[in-house]
């Protein structure tokens, strides 16, 4: 009876431990099928990559702008505004469980961050391969 | 002989008297971190301006900068500000309509024109009634408050960069409290002005 209700506890602690990954995965997914609606897929975490990479001169300031001028090169690792210096939360789910759990959040800033970064916004094939990526961090 | 005696004590008090108007008058009008005199000079303990009291405001807004009290600005300014959130100082800010409107909204209805703390009213009161600055630190009050500040110590200093970091210096910006003797300019423990 003992070892049950042990194994029980273990379970559910599991169970809590696993939501927030959950919720992260289908947030994902389901934004993932959203641009797979629009003709875009399959996506590639390979590509993400190189789109994080990426690098665009600005037309405003002329100068080099990309994803790690203010996120930085490590995801697990926060980053840093480029222009009010304020502390950004590391983007890396594993370990920050509030990174891409609501999809309003990964629309507003994909929107914000891909003119601010590239001059334009970015595509659902780019947005998906930047997600395949960046929740794998 | 007593009688000139009596005039000159007379003059001496009058003179003393006046001397000691001039001092008090003085002491008020050079207190310079204190726009109303009368009877919000009593007041000291109160906030200079409303805290941030709407958590969406704070991480909407806040999530990039100092979410800067809307009391510190007119709502006019702040109507223009959220109409051109596309290019909000050269960063793209740009939210769903809805959210923008609920922002404006809360932005407005606590501006600077509608409050009756110390701050917002100064800030109110130095500006033209058409005007509509995007920044606070544009506006007449800002610029006196700070006028004696050299670039070394703000613009040029690497740990404050800017007069819109307020919280670098006004360590309970947060707060809504701006008082000139909580101020701390990084790099410049010792600084009194």
């Amino acid at each position: 009876m003992k070892t049950s209700d042990d194994a029980l506890r273990k379970g559910l602690f599991i169970l809590l431990l696993a939501v927030p990954l959950v919720s992260q995965a289908s947030v994902v997914d389901e934004q993932l099928v959203s641009y797979q609606a629009t003709g875009a897929g399959p996506f590639s975490a390979q590509k993400g990559e190189q789109l994080w990479q990426q690098k665009v001169v600005s037309e405003k300031d002329g100068r080099t702008r990309s994803c790690t001028t203010c996120h930085g090169n490590d995801l697990r690792s926060t980053g840093k505004h480029a222009k009010t210096g304020k502390t950004i939360e590391p983007l890396s789910p594993a370990v920050n469980a509030e990174s891409l759990s609501s999809a309003k959040k990964i629309r507003k800033w994909f929107k914000r961050n891909c003119k601010w970064t590239w001059g334009r916004e970015c595509t659902p094939q780019e947005k998906g391969d930047l997600l395949s990526f960046i929740r794998n961090q | 002989m007593d009688n000139s005696k009596s005039k000159t004590w007379s003059i001496v008090l009058t003179m003393g008297f006046t001397l000691g108007l001039v001092g008090i008058s003085g002491m008020v009008l050079s207190d310079d971190d204190d726009d109303y005199e009368g009877n919000d000079r009593w007041s000291q303990s109160r906030l200079d301006v409303a805290p941030v009291d709407n958590a969406f405001y704070k991480e909407e807004c806040g999530s990039c900068h100092f979410p800067y009290q809307p009391g510190l600005l007119p709502a006019r300014s702040w109507q223009r500000l959220m109409d051109g959130l596309e290019d909000h100082f050269a960063e793209n800010a740009e939210l769903e309509a809805a959210d923008v409107e609920q922002l404006t909204t809360y932005l407005t209805e606590n501006a600077a024109d509608t409050s009756d703390y110390k701050r917002s009213r100064g800030i109110s009161r130095s500006l033209d009634k058409n005007d509509a600055p995007l920044r606070i630190s544009t506006t007449r009050y800002f610029k006196r408050k700070h006028h004696e500040l050299p670039d070394r110590m703000v613009k040029d200093n690497p740990d404050v960069r800017s007069f819109s970091n307020c919280e670098l210096c006004h360590e309970r910006a947060a707060q809504g409290s701006y008082d000139e003797h909580q101020v701390k300019v990084p790099g410049y423990a010792d600084w009194d002005d």
